[in-house]
């Protein structure tokens, strides 16, 4: 039995945020394709606008399909609410963009998914916010990062492709210390395995793409609120603690203190950036999530079964999955993650670029493409895809090989899949023999 | 706005409005482990509907400072004395659970300077389950979930929210999780203290109306009636209405139901 008051992932991996249809009865989620909402009168209207009844006015700011999927995030996270975004980089913009502007600074682990790495690195610089990057088991570096301007810390659960596991109570307690929040990008191990919040992040995002919708067919993004942090104590974030003009003089943090993060990022971030989701997305994506405990469960026994494959394997030179006690955060995925490190790792091949080329053009099963946490088993070469426009001393920092593979272990037989990567080690085995 | 009465800062939540005295005044109070961000909905409509709101947040919760008030006769006198801070002679009280005890026995307190008292959530005395009680004192998370177990209907707990994108009972959870230890037990042993709630309701004579939820497990619509015979000298005798689909935490799971409610009461009254 799970405590009085609360409801186990499963449970809530499959009923929070909806309740049958008031209209029709419908048990499924329906899909509330309208862009807009009738006001029952003015005055209702007027009530809407001036944010003194809830519901639903335009779909860019929410839906009531969307809306499921947020809380239902956002329970399974155990937050105090979730928004959701057109997509995992559309999500941490909004954070990002929430908390600070022109002037802001960012602490970031190195070991960070490529598009996130191009957000931070290259792109959020010309609108005046820079981040530092920092090697995730590295508290000092941490330390040493922040500034007087820094307005967040951030680190994935476990980092792609390198699987650095993120210490979130050593990261979390340094930023508390410095009254800065973190946030967690927790896409590659998804609620059902870790909960960075009860950990002690502040704020946590998905993309929503990857193991939440799990059938590879939408793309979005959840962020969540564990509506913990003091905003107004801190004194280092004017957007949600000063009376906002482009919202009826609004101080957020005093309209709800808990809730002031994410009502900012919903009345001006979704408003004015715009990249909501699709309910048709989150419809998609909900499917799936009803699931999502279940199939980490067998994401994570396939997962295992391949690790310990290759890991015994003479062309393999080695295996990054957190749960080998070869890996540098093995101890600490113990404590993080003791259900399991999600379905994503990585190995080097003996043979470099070259036998990476190879390997991955003999398997069947395995699907070559840019994407993890797909039902089915995925694999890339990151070193010349999703990591290219990294700099060589950067790729090694994290943690990228020139004949790294990574893997995201789908839910197939693992027997096929362990004689799919078979024949791609026979392969290589054939090209290094020459 | 923040004010400092008796020395201590008062954070006061006003609806988005600025506080204006000339205009009748309505006075909201939070209940145990709270603070005002429970009033919000109702507080933005009355704010726009011709009245001036102050929800503040009580001694020690929220961004109050001071000492925690232990009793609900002191929560009473200092909701007088902040109603005197901020020269309002007459106002109208709201008060939900811990805080309609607060409401109630300031009302038979000064029953000249109330104008109207709207009791949510009410039950007078109002014992607390010993469980809760402890837990509160040991094992605040035991106790969180426990409120969040009795404060809500099912669908609350569980369903859609009114309030898109918003987990209800999570919000609730860290709402109560940041008030400091302690705050939340002295609360609840305040309340379960309090035993002059049905003598001292014969001291209201101003138009009363409790409000109570269809499906409250905490104050269940059957234990609120005996505070309504008490209230023999309310003007009018005290009303009774009770909330379709709400549980206890009325605010967050019908707001614009208790919303029109308020309204329609400080209107008429
Ligand atoms: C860990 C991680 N975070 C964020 C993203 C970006 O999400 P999206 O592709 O939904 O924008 C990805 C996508 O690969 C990811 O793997």
């Amino acid at each position: 039995m799970t405590q009085p008051g609360s409801f186990g992932r499963e449970t809530l991996a499959l009923h929070a945020g909806q309740s049958p249809d008031p209209a029709h009865g419908s048990r499924a989620t329906p899909i509330h394709f309208t862009t807009s909402y009738v006001f029952p009168d003015a005055e209702h209207a007027a009530a809407l606008f001036n944010q003194e009844r809830p519901g639903h006015v335009y779909s860019r700011i929410s839906n009531p399909t969307t809306a499921v999927l947020e809380e239902r995030v956002a329970a399974l996270e155990g937050g105090v609410g979730g928004l959701a975004t057109a997509s995992g980089q559309a999500a941490l913009h909004l954070a990002i963009a929430t908390l600070t502007g022109a002037g802001g600074h960012v602490v970031a682990s190195r070991a960070l998914y490529g598009g996130s790495h191009n957000l931070l690195g290259y792109t959020l610089p010309r609108f005046g916010i820079q981040t530092t990057f920092v090697d995730t088991a590295d508290i000092d570096a941490w330390r040493a990062a922040i500034r007087p301007e820094t307005a967040l810390l951030f680190g994935e659960s476990v980092g792609n492709p390198g699987l650095d596991v993120l210490d979130i109570p050593a990261v979390a307690a340094l930023a508390h210390e410095n009254k800065l929040p973190l946030l967690v990008d927790a896409t590659l191990v998804s609620p059902a395995l870790q909960q960075p919040l009860a950990l002690g992040a502040d704020l946590v995002m998905h993309s929503a793409t990857k193991y939440l919708g799990g059938h590879g067919v939408a793309v979005g993004g959840v962020l969540v609120d564990g509506g913990r942090f003091d905003w107004e104590a801190s004194g280092r974030f004017p957007t949600l603690t000063e009376p906002y003009d482009g919202f009826h003089g609004m101080d957020f943090a005093e309209e709800s203190p808990v809730a002031a993060f994410l009502l900012r990022a919903r009345r001006e971030g979704l408003r004015d950036f715009g990249a909501c989701l699709s309910p048709m997305n989150a419809f998609q994506i909900l499917q799936g999530l009803e699931t999502l405990p279940l199939r980490m469960r067998a994401h994570v026994a396939n997962t295992r079964a391949v690790a310990t494959h290759l890991a015994a394997h003479p062309l393999v030179e080695r295996v990054a999955y957190p749960e080998l006690e070869s890996h540098r955060d093995h101890a600490l995925a113990a404590r993080l993650l003791p259900d399991g490190c999600g379905g994503v790792l990585s190995f080097e091949l003996r043979g470099g670029r070259e036998a990476g080329r190879v390997f991955i053009g003999a398997l069947r099963l395995f699907s070559h493409l840019a994407n993890v946490g797909d039902a089915k088993s995925l694999v890339i070469h990151p070193a010349s895809t999703t990591h290219f426009r990294m700099s060589a001393a950067d790729l090694a920092a994290a943690g990228i090989g020139e004949g790294t593979i990574r893997l995201s272990v789908g839910l197939e037989s693992a027997g096929d899949l362990l004689a799919d990567l078979e024949r791609g080690l026979y392969a290589v085995g054939k090209l290094l023999k020459g | 706005m923040d004010i400092q009465l008796q020395g201590d800062t008062v954070r006061l939540y006003h609806g988005g409005r600025p506080f204006n005295k000339d205009l009748p005044a309505i006075l909201l109070l939070h209940g145990a482990g709270h603070d005002h961000s429970v009033w919000t909905f109702q507080a933005r409509h009355l704010a726009q509907r011709g009245f001036t709101v102050i929800a503040p947040d009580l001694p020690a919760h929220g961004r109050s400072g001071g000492a925690q008030l232990a009793s609900i006769e002191a929560l009473a006198n200092w909701t007088l004395a902040l109603a005197d801070a901020l020269g309002l002679a007459r106002i109208r009280l709201a008060g939900h659970s811990m805080g309609s005890l607060i409401a109630l026995a300031a009302a038979a307190a000064a029953p000249r300077r109330i104008a109207a008292l709207a009791l949510l959530g009410s039950v007078a005395p109002m014992p607390v389950a010993p469980a809760l009680l402890e837990a509160a004192k040991e094992d605040r998370a035991r106790a969180h979930d426990m409120i969040n177990q009795w404060s809500y209907t099912p669908r609350g707990q569980l369903g859609a929210s009114p309030t898109p994108g918003s987990w209800l009972t999570g919000a609730n959870r860290s709402l109560m999780e940041r008030q400091a230890p302690g705050v939340l037990a002295t609360d609840l042993a305040a309340c379960n203290a309090w035993q002059d709630g049905l003598a001292t309701a014969g001291g209201v004579v101003c138009p009363t109306l409790l409000i109570c939820g269809e499906r409250d497990q905490m104050t269940p619509p059957r234990a609120v009636k005996p505070l309504r015979d008490a209230l023999v000298n309310a003007q009018g005798g005290a009303r009774m209405m009770e909330i379709p689909g709400a549980g206890h935490a009325l605010m967050a799971e019908t707001p614009d139901a208790i919303s029109d409610a308020l309204r329609g009461f400080f209107t008429d009254t």
